[in-house]
């Protein structure tokens, strides 16, 4: 009886929280728009055999139509590829150096890489667009230094969203990375150098293959929920910018074409299974291997 | 064979392939090794002995390279290796942790140190077949190490130190975790490379017997220092220190007075009203001078009756008997409740043994079969 309330408990959650909405969204995506609150027909008003004949997948084959939708399904994967390897360089260095500093100062770094949680994600990108506009202090401070004459663009382009990326999601890269180096036996390394590796071969033949559980686990947070990024490409980014987030914003809230942005939605929900997926299989077999 | 001995140490003019010239490492206010000098001669099997914690390791680390000493030189073949880094030394070193590389298979992590050298496809193969061969794991090539048991992967790890052949071998407690039979016919294996190859070995170990057997010498430390370093029979014969008798074997010690009364010989008073004892020593004692009397459980004679021509003799009770299979450990109660031990091979079945718990006995030596020792 434990065992059924133990095991309840987070099926019902995933229930209430997840397969409920999905179901209430995909019907909506299977539906008509309309002028009326809701705005789409049919719903369970009309009676169950209306319903059921109003439900079609013209929206699915709409996506297919116009290519605006692959076109930003397409860059959404593009972006999220290039910023999670961006966030990657940057993560990496920063994960290892924690890895190997003094016992006592890790708690700290840690406490640093974490820190930036406790404001608010938007108007931590807010402070980015304060930062990167014409006038920003960048462009102040390099004007300063006499750097540049003129002042670069910076915001609104894709540049800022991928710093905006790179420093929303870098903890998400840097915690799991840390995990796996913080774990790592030192006299492996001394054992490479000791069989005639370079400092250098022995990361590149050692630590790496040995942190790689980390860099899997640490892409897959990044790049799953940045595919479906909106804040930071409507903030950051300019008219440019084409992501998946952004287009369904725009169906949402201002066509208020709620059965289109349903169907982008669901889409997009199963174009991030399959990493969804692939990253579970790396979780399992890595728990595997500890035990 | 040559009949000429194995001995460069006590030749003068023979080169030391590694030199430590009063070594001291520090570990912040901790001494780990303690103004250490030794010399380590070319194709020598030289076991390091002593208690957990008493720098054996450190040493190791210094000559590999992952140390540096605080104070001191190390030198090998006259060469300071200070500056040298641990991937340019011609030393390889088998870890205490084994520091196996966990995503390698088995036979990867032979083939590791191989690979960095630009050595032959064909030619690597062989040489990784020839140490899976030698240490047995030729089943167990393509696993990795987390899928083998702790004695195979001791042995992985003596594989890929073996693998490339160093000029000099560092072996931290390479056979601890096998079977007594796996270790030593591993010991011999290791004694068999050592003669073909012209290795230097440098070996840790707790095993005083593992020393004995596979060592051309043996250093027993404690604290950081040296305290004897000698051939295994001279350590044996003749320890320096009641330290190293009793690290070395099993020992009675008998607390005493020394008085010459000859030639080198002493006599030893060693109790109100207990009939001195005789023992010869090369190192001279003071008339009164507190010494120790050492005395290998085996070179006691247990008898029935006193024996007649015996230089000493004590009678006592059987307190104890420690049956080992081939031998037994008598242990016999002095009247005044000092426990002496006597070991005899055990020729006869144990049922005709001779004495038994309670029997009344006589424990006998010779002059010269003590060691008398001033510490
Ligand atoms: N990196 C270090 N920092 C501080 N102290 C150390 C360090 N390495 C070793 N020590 C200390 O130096 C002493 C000698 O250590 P070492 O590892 O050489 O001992 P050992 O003789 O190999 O012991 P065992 O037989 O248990 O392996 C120990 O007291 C140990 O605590
Ligand atoms: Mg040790």
């Amino acid at each position: 009886m434990r065992r059924f309330v133990l095991i309840a408990i987070p099926y019902a959650w995933l229930l209430a929280l997840f397969l409920v909405p999905f179901v209430i969204v995909f019907k909506i995506s299977l539906s008509d728009i309309a002028l009326a609150i809701p705005p789409y027909t049919p719903t369970l008003r009309d009676g169950f055999a209306e319903f059921w004949a109003g439900l079609d997948f013209e929206n699915f084959v709409w996506l297919t139509q116009d290519d605006l939708y692959w076109k930003a399904y397409l860059s959404s994967v593009r972006i999220a590829l290039f910023s999670t390897l961006l966030t990657l360089l940057v993560g990496y260095p920063i994960a290892y150096g924690m890895a190997r500093a003094p016992e006592e100062w890790r708690p700290t770094l840690m406490m640093l890489v974490i820190l930036p949680f406790w404001t608010s994600f938007l108007i931590r990108v807010y402070a980015w667009m304060g930062i990167l506009s014409n006038e920003g202090l960048l462009n102040q401070f390099l004007l300063a230094l006499g750097v540049i004459s003129e002042p670069l663009t910076i915001l609104n382009t894709n540049t800022a969203v991928y710093i905006g990326i790179v420093y929303t999601y870098l903890p998400f890269m840097i915690l799991p990375i840390y995990a796996t180096l913080d774990r790592m036996d030192g006299s492996l390394i001394e054992a490479a150098e000791d069989l005639g590796c370079s400092r250098a071969q022995a990361f590149w033949l050692v630590t790496i293959p040995l942190s790689r559980p980390g860099i899997i686990a640490g892409c897959f947070l990044v790049f799953i929920p940045v595919i479906g990024e909106f804040v930071i490409p409507s903030l950051l980014g300019g008219s440019g910018t084409l992501m998946i987030g952004k287009v369904l914003w725009e169906e949402f809230f201002s066509n208020r074409d709620w059965p289109v942005a349903s169907a982008v939605a669901v889409v997009l929900l199963l174009i991030l299974v399959i990493p969804i997926v692939l990253f579970q299989r790396n979780q399992q077999k890595q728990a595997e291997k500890d035990t | 064979m040559g009949t000429k001995v194995f001995a460069p140490w006590d030749d003068p003019n023979a080169k030391p392939l590694i030199q430590f010239r009063n070594v001291t490492k520090r570990f912040g206010e901790f001494t780990a090794i303690d103004d250490l000098t030794l010399d380590i001669f070319e194709r020598e099997f030289f076991a390091l002995l002593g208690p957990s914690g008493c720098g054996k390791t450190t040493m190791m680390r210094m000559l590999a390279g992952f140390e540096k000493p605080t104070e001191g030189q190390i030198l090998l073949a006259g060469q300071d290796i200070d500056p040298i880094p641990p991937n340019k030394r011609a030393v390889n070193m088998m870890f205490q942790s084994y520091a196996l590389f966990p995503h390698l298979t088995v036979y990867e992590n032979i083939a590791f140190g191989l690979r960095r050298g630009n050595m032959p496809k064909h030619d690597l193969h062989d040489r990784v077949q020839e140490m899976l061969r030698l240490t047995r794991l030729e089943k167990f090539a393509g696993r990795k190490p987390h899928q083998i048991s702790g004695g195979q992967r001791q042995r992985v790890a003596l594989a890929r130190s073996l693998a490339k052949a160093p000029k000099l071998l560092l072996l931290d407690e390479p056979l601890g975790a096998l079977d007594k039979k796996l270790r030593q016919d591993t010991q011999f294996e290791l004694m068999d490379i050592q003669e073909k190859t012209g290795t230097t070995f440098v070996i840790v170990t707790h095993d005083q017997e593992e020393a004995m057997t596979v060592a051309s010498r043996v250093a027993v430390m404690n604290d950081g220092k040296l305290v004897q370093v000698a051939t295994p029979d001279r350590l044996y014969e003749t320890p320096n220190s009641v330290y190293v008798a009793d690290f070395i074997g099993d020992v009675n010690i008998i607390e005493g007075h020394a008085t010459a009364t000859g030639e080198e010989t002493y006599r030893i008073d060693w109790g109100e009203g207990r009939e001195p004892l005789t023992a010869k020593s090369a190192q001279p004692f003071s008339a009164g001078q507190a010494c120790h009397l050492a005395i290998r459980p085996e070179k006691v004679t247990i008898t029935a009756e006193r024996p007649t021509d015996a230089d000493n003799a004590v009678q006592g009770r059987v307190h104890d008997i420690a049956y080992l299979g081939n031998l037994s450990t008598y242990h016999v109660e002095l009247p005044d409740g000092t426990i002496i031990k006597a070991q005899s091979a055990n020729t006869r079945r144990i049922a005709r043994r001779s004495f038994t718990w309670e029997d009344t006995v006589w424990l006998s030596w010779t002059a010269t079969a003590g060691v008398l020792l001033a510490e």
